[in-house]
């Protein structure tokens, strides 16, 4: 086995020399993760929203269960999904358990009450502030809500980035549902544990450097806009 | 009685009775035995008050005295017990209101995008709104920042602004929630300016301020409040001379204490 220095060397050379194989798994894991983020936004901002306004019997057992699904473990969604897209299942006849768009649903699933809770907060906050404002220029409850997701749009940006990281770091759901299918449905997290497993630990580095730069990158990019409008307020003032 | 039949001398009638009025202009907005209630706060009790077009009514009373919920009961944005009834005009149109609170609520979006929003939730035409919104910020003096993020303002310029969007709707009843609290005198000044102003153009005015001054200087009715109680609502000129109920001469005194 390499020291670990060896490995960190090797890794580093994977990924500035480009290696096919890591940047396939490294593409399908963003394409996967980023499309069931963008999914699991419109579903879970949406419910969000509703729930911060609504008002219904049975309102408080669904923010409950909203809040908590925050704590619904991965592999209990891959079961699930696994359930709903296996041959015998109600979704057999889709065809599609052990592709991407099986990842995509699971991983759909799993952020959808992560935003749903995170957002209903932002909008419960933004309302106490500014709720009277906008129902006193003719807001409805629910056009309230919306238009708090866009006040409040870089708390939604990191809502967003947490279900994104939350995905792309699961393992549980996408091993399941997608089944570690080598240059198919290989992504960086069940890279990793299959490469660790087999003991080549430099590929399994690569793949962790790579998804913590992923995140990395994103958390700058929204720390460099936040700080660009506080810069615009001292400017302005 | 003042030119405008409003009843101008009114003690807060007892329970069960509706203050005199006179029959020349119905009322914009009535409200009979109102009251509120926040689960075991009685936050108003027994409002009777008549608001008429071209009125300049300014609110005074102690911190908790009931002003804010007064105006949000007038706004129809509180559930209340009692009548609260509004004049509708022969198309069935209720006049429309207009409120700004003590710390303006903008959204961060531009200043131009903060007034175009309210035309929107307001469904004024899409044709109307842009001619609209730039004659509101040139109005408030801030069609220069139009572009600039609203959040970005200082105090003063955001209570213009807020006035701006209010403006823009064309309102007939316009609720200010202590709009100087918090501003240096020369953006006091300056709102109180602008409020007069629009007072001026008609909009009937319903204010609440801890200001005397600021009283006597826009209002044309002053009312006082004590206690979730409607004490007195008399003219301007008479609220300061008149021999006033006793918890109205101690605040004017200033010996009630600063909220209740």
């Amino acid at each position: 086995m390499n020291s670990i220095a060896d490995s960190l060397a090797l890794a580093w050379q994977l990924i500035t020399t480009a290696d096919a194989a890591l940047w396939r798994i490294v593409g399908l894991s963003l394409r996967v993760s980023a499309t069931a983020c963008a999914i699991g936004a419109l579903a879970g901002l949406c419910l969000g929203a509703w729930l911060a306004v609504a008002r219904f019997r049975g309102h408080r057992a669904a923010v409950w269960a909203v809040n908590s699904l925050l704590a619904l473990p991965s592999v209990v969604v891959g079961l699930v999904v696994y359930l709903l897209l296996s041959r015998s299942g109600p979704l057999g006849s889709w065809g599609i358990l052990f592709t991407p768009n099986a990842m995509v649903i699971a991983q759909s699933i799993l952020v959808v009450p992560l935003i749903a809770a995170l957002s209903r907060r932002l909008v419960l906050d933004g309302l106490r502030d500014g709720g009277d404002q906008l129902r006193s220029l003719g807001a409805s409850p629910l056009q309230s809500a919306l238009l708090m997701l866009v006040h409040e749009r870089f708390g939604v940006l990191t809502v967003g980035l947490t279900a994104f990281g939350r995905a792309v770091s699961e393992v549980g759901a996408v091993m399941i549902v997608g089944g570690n299918i080598d240059g198919f449905t290989r992504v960086m997290t069940t890279a990793i544990a299959l490469e660790t497993s087999k003991g080549d630990l430099p590929l399994a580095l690569a793949l962790g450097v790579v998804l913590l730069g992923v995140v990395g990158l994103i958390n700058g990019v929204i720390m460099a806009m936040q700080s660009r409008t506080s810069l615009e307020r001292e400017v302005y003032v | 009685m003042s030119s405008d039949g409003v009843s101008t001398s009114r003690v807060a009638a007892p329970a069960g009775t509706v203050p005199h009025e006179s029959d020349a202009a119905a009322p914009l907005v009535r409200l009979q035995h109102a009251g509120v209630r926040f689960g075991a706060v009685q936050a108003l009790r027994d409002i009777n008050l008549a608001l008429h077009r071209g009125d300049r009514l300014v609110l005074v009373g102690a911190n908790g005295s009931g002003k804010t919920t007064l105006l949000r009961l007038l706004h129809g944005l509180v559930p209340h017990e009692g009548r609260r009834d509004v004049q509708r005009s022969a198309q069935g149109r209720e006049p429309v209101s207009a409120m700004l609170f003590q710390r303006p609520f903008l959204l961060s979006l531009s200043v131009r995008f903060n007034v175009l929003l309210g035309l929107w939730l307001h469904r004024v035409p899409r044709a109307q709104r842009g001619q609209r919104c730039a004659r509101a910020l040139q109005r408030v003096g801030l069609d220069a920042l139009a572009a600039r993020p609203a959040r970005a303002l200082s105090g003063g310029q955001q209570q213009r602004l807020a006035l701006a969007r209010a403006w823009a709707l064309q309102p007939d009843i316009l609720l200010l929630d202590e709009p100087t609290a918090n501003l240096d005198p020369g953006a006091k000044r300056e709102v109180e300016r602008l409020i007069d102003a629009l007072a001026a153009d008609g909009v009937t005015v319903v204010m609440s301020t801890h200001n005397l001054g600021q009283a006597k200087r826009l209002a044309t009715r002053v009312a006082f409040l004590d206690a979730g109680r409607l004490v007195v609502d008399l003219p301007v000129d008479r609220f300061f001379t008149d021999a006033l109920p006793a918890e109205a001469a101690r605040f004017l005194k200033g010996e009630l204490p600063w909220s209740r």
